[in-house]
């Protein structure tokens, strides 16, 4: 898995609730059998006016110019703002692929569905959770000014807004440790797992004695 | 120490590793692969140059992508070629590794939760896991059943375990009887309705009271089914006699001695009596009127006799511009009543609502009546081969055809519009279905999610109607 420590730039203003993985990568992408590719179909039915499909050239659709992520000033943005309950439903990989794809490196919500959120760990994309009134000032501030730069400091469990007309603001967030020293160190977590080998064996032997049913088949 | 939930007995029987801060390494008995979230998981297997731990885990078959139609062409029957590769793929890995796999044309074929318990595969105290949100269905059997992603097939492939964060306990008590035309699906859209699409976030919860009690396997199927819908991974009701009488003969189920010795370990997949949650909810099933959702979030849900919301009486800003860009998509006006809403077609089928019962209980609403003219297609697709035949053998497939619907073959269809059963721009439908997002069914397209009998009723009468005075 790719590390990820700290990443520094301005940030994309995504201002709905409940944005769900069939909005962040619609189905008829999943009929891909790759892991990459799927950036140019982030929010593809917000993004674009026309439909598309894995056939069509995402070159020559034509862009929503009302949905934020055509919007020039925020062109070039490694961080997604986004409200409660960001990625809920489907539990499709893909949503992760995609907005990691696309250029994201984060995300910073007020609550996330959990099956996106543990997907994202196991790509390097940070979901980061702060309070909703400070989500709400990291709004406030990239629409006031896109060129807004922030910094999300894994590490250190910071995210950091300096030089606002409010000052220099740096707001903690909480993070599983466990995650987290996978996540900075770039851990392959299967081949970690693979080192409690001795214990899975154990565990099955076990198990065979006390329900042999569950091993038949 | 007090006494233990559900959960927390399942949790504790497959904790491997305790890795800290709550974590753990849990062991998986039963996977379910399907075509569309595997191919990149065995593809990182096969770039590791690692094996599946346990094969006999594993249980594969073709679902999300498959057409409801031509199917006893099977491979060649699927037009589309990205399809096509997508289901060679499963074909592929499955053979490689070892897998046992339903192929498009054995009657075992369905829907990845439909045919898990129907086959026995999915049994009592188990982990189950499938790289597919709607999982929480196989809690019904007193299982810890949930979605994962496609990085954490791979690790289950190549590990018999995951990683997991111990969830917090949430039970929800449904009491007393539902009323004659009230379902399910009726009681769990009235639970999402009550608790929101975020209130069980974080939470792992066992449906409870004697309104659970008293339904059916496929009933608790069916409201286990949408407990992502609030967003909880895990949603469980406890053993009891009624689990034990579906599982036993299921062509997987132990038998013998091995039987005897499971009941005997099922019978204490309940919470102990001193058991603590860290949430508790409760509903009387008296309540529950069929439901219609009106908007694009399963928690934007009504009783079929109410009016589509207002969002000038939304709690927050925010829910009101949800609400506002909800009813704009659905192209609905506040105050319309349900009933004044009119399909332009009707969706039968999916992991939540596909299965006999579903079937039986739809298949009475017609009484001779014929799908309503306004209606451009209504099509009922079962659960899984073996619902398809048993259905044909007590002759409701006639019933439904007869009526003017479509009877296909079995698989995932319009509940995702994966394969060619979609709603074009702008296009209403009815659905049994479990998501009423944006797009979901369709870009463009507008669900409203349904019981069966509603779904029935309203391709009959050309709009939504109150199936208990149709």
């Amino acid at each position: 898995m790719q590390a990820f420590t700290t990443v520094t730039g301005t940030a994309m203003p995504l201002d709905r609730v409940d944005v769900d993985t069939d909005a962040i990568i619609p189905k008829q992408y999943l009929k891909s059998i790759k892991r990459t590719g799927f950036g140019p179909f982030l929010f593809d039915s917000w993004r674009y006016l026309d439909p598309g499909d894995l056939t069509v050239d995402p070159a020559t659709r034509r862009p929503n110019p009302d949905f934020v992520l055509n919007d020039a000033r925020y062109q070039g943005a490694s961080i997604l703002l986004a409200r409660d309950n960001f990625g809920c439903g489907s539990s499709r990989e893909h949503a992760v692929w995609a907005l990691a794809g696309y250029g994201f490196k984060a995300v910073i919500a007020p609550s996330y569905a959990d099956i996106f959120f543990n997907n994202s760990f196991k790509n390097g994309f940070l979901p980061v959770v702060l309070r909703p009134e400070e989500v709400q000032v990291l709004f406030d501030a990239v629409k006031a000014d896109s060129k807004q730069q922030i910094t999300v400091d894994l590490p250190q469990q910071q995210v950091r807004v300096p030089g606002t007309p409010a000052g220099d603001l740096a707001f903690g967030f909480e993070v599983d440790p466990l995650r987290k020293a996978r996540m900075v160190r770039g851990i392959d977590e299967i081949g970690e797992t693979l080192t409690l080998g001795d214990a899975i064996h154990a565990y099955e032997a076990r198990r065979r004695e006390e329900a042999p049913w569950l091993f038949s088949r | 120490m007090g006494g233990k939930t559900l959960y927390e007995k399942l949790w504790d029987a497959h904790v491997v590793a305790e890795l800290g801060a709550g974590t753990a390494l849990i062991y998986i008995d039963r996977h379910l692969v399907h075509e569309v979230t595997s191919p990149q998981a065995f593809e990182g297997l096969r770039l590791a140059k690692r094996a599946p731990w346990r094969r006999g885990s594993n249980v594969a078959v073709p679902d999300h992508n498959v057409p409801t139609d031509h199917r006893a062409e099977g491979m060649a029957g699927v037009k589309d070629p990205i399809s096509r590769a997508q289901l060679q793929a499963l074909d592929k890995n499955c053979a490689e590794y070892k897998i046992l796999k339903f192929d498009l044309v054995d009657r075992r074929q369905g829907i990845v939760h439909i045919i898990g318990p129907e086959q026995g595969l999915v049994l009592p105290g188990m982990t189950v896991v499938c790289g597919d949100s709607h999982t929480s269905t196989n809690g019904a059997f007193g299982t810890l059943a949930v979605g994962i992603g496609t990085s954490e097939v791979e690790h289950v492939l190549a590990t018999e375990c995951l990683v997991q964060q111990k969830s917090k306990n949430m039970r929800v008590t449904v009491t007393g009887r539902m009323g004659v035309g009230v379902t399910p699906k009726d009681v769990i859209l009235a639970i999402i309705g009550k608790i929101g699409t975020a209130g069980g976030t974080g939470h792992a919860i066992e449906y409870a009271g004697d309104t659970i009690r008293g339904m059916s396997m496929e009933g608790r199927m069916t409201v286990c089914n949408m407990t992502i819908e609030v967003g909880a991974r895990a949603g469980m009701v406890a053993v009891d006699d009624t689990t034990i009488e579906y599982v036993h003969g299921r062509p997987f189920a132990p038998t013998g001695a091995l039987w005897d010795q499971a009941v005997t370990a099922w019978r204490d997949l309940h919470s102990d009596d001193d058991a603590r949650f860290d949430r508790e909810v409760t509903l009387e099933a008296a309540s529950v009127q069929p439901q219609v959702t009106w908007g694009t979030t399963p928690g934007m849900v009504v009783p079929v006799g109410g009016r589509v919301p207002d969002p000038a009486e939304a709690k927050d800003a925010a829910h009101r511009k949800a609400m506002e860009r909800a009813l704009q998509y659905m192209d609905l006006q506040p105050g319309t009543k349900i009933t004044d809403i009119r399909p332009d077609k009707v969706f039968f089928g999916s992991c939540t609502n596909s299965r006999i019962e579903d079937l039986r209980a739809a298949a009475a609403v017609i009484k001779g009546r014929h799908v309503a003219p306004g209606i451009k297609q209504a099509m009922v697709v079962p659960g899984s081969g073996l619902v398809k035949k048993q259905a044909e053998d007590e002759g409701l497939d006639r019933i439904f055809r007869d009526a003017g619907f479509e009877w296909r073959d079995a698989g995932c269809s319009m509940c995702l519009g994966m394969n060619p059963d979609h709603l074009s721009p702008g296009e209403r439908c009815a659905s049994t279905s479990n998501r009423n997002f944006e797009g979901r069914q369709g870009a463009g397209g507008r669900t409203h999610l349904v019981s069966p009998p509603m779904a029935v009723a309203a391709a009959l009468a050309g709009h939504f109607v109150d199936v208990r005075s149709f």
